[in-house]
């Protein structure tokens, strides 16, 4: 942080909002577009820090309970599907890599690409809620939602199962709706794209909701291993 | 019009964006699907008290492809992978700040728990 | 647009830029938006300290006459809460900070504006469930909301008041991020990092605690409320849940919280002192490092909240290791104002005798921090008086003391108005002896054994508790004070000029108020800071009790 150069991005003379050619517009308190970019790149990459503190505690709960209970959570994760949750895990990395190319083309400025790539991880995402919604609906029959009906037939230490699904419906309930809510904005970013918003100069918005996607990603990449992939050889806990 | 795709050395430059190729991406995108199907396949191996480090290795594995290629991080100013590794720290601090509770609880051999 | 230029030369500035109330609840000027915080962050401390005058007033006869059990219970719960999560966590970063901020580092706003006018309204929002709670029954689990208390068995409204200190963080986490953005990107040309005043060093601080602690409450709260609300266990023992998690969780951001009130207010007392002595802080790379080294440390100290709970004696003994050694950076600012005060000239002006208030109030507040970290005595002094007294002489000797500090000190920026000198002088005063006889008693009742929390107790405390409440009177007329003359000031007060108080800070160098976009031209750092050049020791000596008469223009 010490070395880090001072910002010498002043340009004298511009006061109010002003416009360069094909970036967009600078915003009055910002002296250059440069600025004003790196400005917003920062300030994605800070709230992924909070996100990633906020996902954290979950994280932290989920740890203790399962060195508690490992034979609790070894044969209520027998309980998720694992075939769907791998097929989740590869959609949502498909979705990841659209994303990645839709970065790829705003800054090459092929606006259809652009497009095409917005919707294809639009289409992708919403595949993989629909994945997990036939889950919940899944859980919900098999009285696996923790609560008042809650049970779970032939688990071992099953006094204890359900705070694995708790953890469970914690986490992949924030993770969806982390998911719905990029789904609203990819909708957003779509029509601004095809409406010719962005140019090879100017993509921010896509670049930042790019890190966003990406960020929502890798919180499934652990929930995969974590929520189903505990014990499946079935022959014991963890420990 | 568009960056080269060979100015990897300019990173102070934050008006000239840095343009991964097209090859990258795929390489990831396929070493992360492969891993998520060996992850799932190895997790039906007992390996005993190791099948939760070899599933926490891979994911974090992938995660690091991810941030590195698909987040632009390993191309990213000095900025980027301070606040990245502070946010590493902090969540291995918190957790395992409170595993060290966890774990040291029954040392005490006081009864309930 | 008002004709402002028809009679006097009036100039204009952010207050009469543009008038009626929508140009204030949609501006996006950081100084708007810092007083429209000024004032909602006002009214809730009135909330507050109401439900403080109700807890005095009963505790002034052993009895419990004025309120039975259930509502004291209550009323404590909404004093922390309010105080907590909507004054003294917003009071300083989201007033002072976001007036000063952009003004000390020379930038025309916040990096974000936008998102600075949503913490506002998501602020409002968290602040609009918290008296909802209040008016329709309140809530009695104190505003730790330890389960399996909160969760199964209380009566009130928990998932409400959650709700209220979730929605609140949010607002916090928007302001720590734009302060981080703006210290990175929006410094002026030359201003180097070690040129940045010290205040800005605390505010990127705090602003750290806030993006780093704040997520981890909100989650917890989340699973609260999940709990609470839907019976899903995952604190509940009935299932296997461990209570002390949720402990874990909640003090992992409720302890650093304790820096988000106190770093600002160190960093106004770092700039007090400076002016007031006109001198170069001593040691300016300790104290900026000081603050950086607070906010790293005080994430790793929450477990001495836990040594009475099933936590592990050995994480306790680390705990209570690593909770002394957050006291050095702490000691290292105190002994580093003292050493610029000494031999100085120093200016007994209204917001150095706070300050003053602050190193001494302060010093009480942290070293009986270290009592409370020794895990054996803490065993005896836990949920006691001693721990009340201790946090109060923290967080009011401390965060509010730095917070009038900083309000006298700057009114004149917000403003271009000055206040009364003798009647601010007096209030000051006021505070600081209203305050020790309100909580001194404490450290004795506690040492007593007093346990807090409760509504009645054995008539041999009731000495110490009529000397508290006694005193409370004292520190509520301290506060009322202020508050009479600030507003009186805007109209009557003496105009300030840019540069009443002698100060070196680029904020000084614009007029007061500051114009909408505070600098006419973009500031070019050259200096250091704190550099008192030979122009504005002039000008304190030539007229050290008129300096307010005095416009004189630095730089």
């Amino acid at each position: 942080m010490a070395n880090e150069p001072a910002v010498a991005l002043h340009e004298a003379g511009h006061t109010g909002a002003h416009a360069h050619p094909g970036y967009g517009e600078v915003r009055h308190h910002f002296e250059s577009y440069a600025q004003q970019k790196d400005a917003s790149t920062i300030g994605m990459w800070v709230f992924l820090l909070t996100e990633l503190m906020f996902f954290g505690g979950m994280f932290m709960a989920y740890f203790v309970y399962r060195q508690w209970y490992p034979d609790a959570f070894a044969s209520a994760s027998l309980k998720t599907n694992l075939w769907l949750g791998a097929f989740n895990t590869t959609v949502l990395i498909c979705s990841s890599l659209t994303m990645a190319m839709a970065v790829h083309s705003a800054s090459t400025g092929k606006r259809l690409l652009l497009v095409g790539f917005l919707i294809a991880t639009l289409v992708l995402g919403s595949a993989f809620l629909g994945v997990k919604a036939y889950e919940y609906h899944d859980k919900w029959v098999h009285h696996e939602i923790p609560g008042e009906h809650y049970e779970c037939e032939g688990c071992v230490d099953a006094g204890h199962t359900s705070l694995f699904f708790a953890l469970y419906f914690g986490m992949t309930g924030l993770h969806a709706s982390h998911m719905i809510i990029g789904a609203f904005i990819l909708l957003v970013l779509i029509w601004q794209s095809y409406k010719g918003k962005f140019s090879a100069k100017w993509y921010t918005p896509i670049e930042l909701f790019g890190l966003y996607w990406h960020f929502v990603d890798i919180v499934w990449i652990f929930l995969f291993p974590l929520l189903y992939l505990i014990d499946r050889s079935g022959k014991g806990g963890i420990h | 019009m568009s960056a080269s795709h060979h100015n990897a050395a300019s990173h102070d430059n934050h008006e000239e964006h840095h343009v991964v190729p097209v090859s990258v991406y795929l390489g990831v995108f396929f070493a992360l699907i492969a891993l998520t199907w060996v992850t799932a396949w190895i997790s039906t191996i007992d390996l005993g008290p190791l099948n939760i480090y070899v599933a926490l290795s891979i994911a974090i594995f992938k995660a690091s492809l991810v941030v590195l290629f698909f987040m632009h991080v390993k191309y990213g100013t000095r900025l980027t992978k301070l606040i990245v590794g502070c946010g590493l720290f902090w969540l291995i601090l918190l957790l395992f700040i409170v595993m060290m509770d966890i774990w040291t609880r029954s040392w005490m051999g006081v009864p309930g728990r | 647009m008002i004709t402002a230029t028809a009679t006097k030369k009036e100039t204009k500035n952010y207050l009469n830029a543009e008038s009626g109330l929508k140009s204030w609840l949609l501006t996006q000027d950081h100084k708007r938006i810092a007083i429209l915080y000024l004032i909602a962050v006002t009214a809730f401390f009135i909330v507050g300290g109401l439900m403080a005058v109700l807890i005095r007033l009963e505790l002034a006869t052993p009895a419990g006459d004025l309120l039975d059990s259930n509502t004291y219970n209550k009323v404590f719960t909404m004093h922390g809460v309010v105080m907590i999560f909507f004054f003294l966590i917003p009071s300083i970063p989201a007033i002072l900070g976001n007036f000063l901020l952009p003004l000390m580092i020379g930038a025309k706003d916040l990096a974000f504006p936008r998102i600075n006018l949503l913490s506002w309204y998501v602020y409002m929002l968290g602040g609009c469930f918290g008296v909802f709670v209040l008016i329709t029954g309140g809530v009695d689990t104190g505003w730790t909301f330890y389960t399996p208390f909160s969760t199964t068995y209380s009566n009130g409204y928990v998932v409400m008041t959650a709700m209220a200190a979730f929605i609140n963080g949010f607002s916090s986490i928007l302001t720590g991020l734009n302060f981080i953005v703006t210290v990175h990107r929006m410094r002026a040309p030359g201003l180097t990092w070690f040129r940045l005043p010290l205040f800005v060093w605390a505010h990127y601080a705090t602003s750290v605690i806030m993006i780093l602690g704040t997520p981890v409450i909100a989650v917890t709260l989340f699973l609260l409320m999940l709990e609470r609300g839907l019976h899903i266990g995952f604190f509940d023992p009935a299932y296997g849940g461990d209570p002390v998690l949720f402990q874990h969780l909640f003090w992992f951001y409720s302890h650093p919280a304790v820096y988000i009130m106190i770093l600002p207010s160190m960093g106004v007392i770092s700039e007090v002192v400076s002016t007031f002595c006109s001198k170069k802080p001593f040691g300016y790379t300790f104290i900026a490092f000081s603050s950086v080294a607070i906010a790293v440390f005080g994430f790793l100290v929450w477990g001495h909240h836990l040594y009475v709970s099933s936590q592990s004696a050995y994480a306790g003994m680390v705990f209570s290791i690593l909770s002394y050694i957050v006291a050095i950076p702490s000691a290292i600012k105190i002994f580093n104002w003292a050493a610029t005060m000494f031999k100085g000239s120093v200016r007994l002006e209204t917001p150095m005798l706070y300050a003053l208030g602050f190193m001494g109030l302060f010093t009480v507040g942290g070293l009986t921090g270290l009592f409370l970290a020794a895990m054996g005595l803490d065993v005896h002094l836990t949920d006691t008086y001693f721990v009340v007294a201790h946090f109060h002489y923290v967080m009011v000797g401390g965060a509010i003391m730095g917070y009038m500090a900083g309000i006298h000190f700057w009114w004149p920026k917000m403003t271009g108005r000055m206040y009364p000198e003798v009647w601010s002088k007096v209030a000051a005063g006021l505070t600081f002896i209203g305050f020790n006889l309100t909580f001194f008693p404490q450290f004795i009742l506690g040492y007593m054994g007093m346990p807090r929390r409760y509504h009645v107790y054995p008539p041999e405390f009731q000495v110490f508790n009529v000397l508290s409440s006694a005193g409370a009177s004292i520190l509520g007329l301290g506060y009322l004070i202020p508050g009479i003359y600030l507003i009186w000031s805007l109209k009557y007060g003496k105009l300030a000029g840019p540069n009443p108080w002698g100060a070196t800070g680029l904020e000084w160098q614009t007029a007061s108020p500051p114009p909408t976009e505070n600098f006419e031209i973009t500031p070019v750092v050259t200096t250091e800071a704190y550099e008192y050049t030979p122009q504005i020791l002039a000008m304190i000596d030539s007229s050290p009790t008129q300096t307010t008469k005095e416009v004189t223009h630095v730089g």
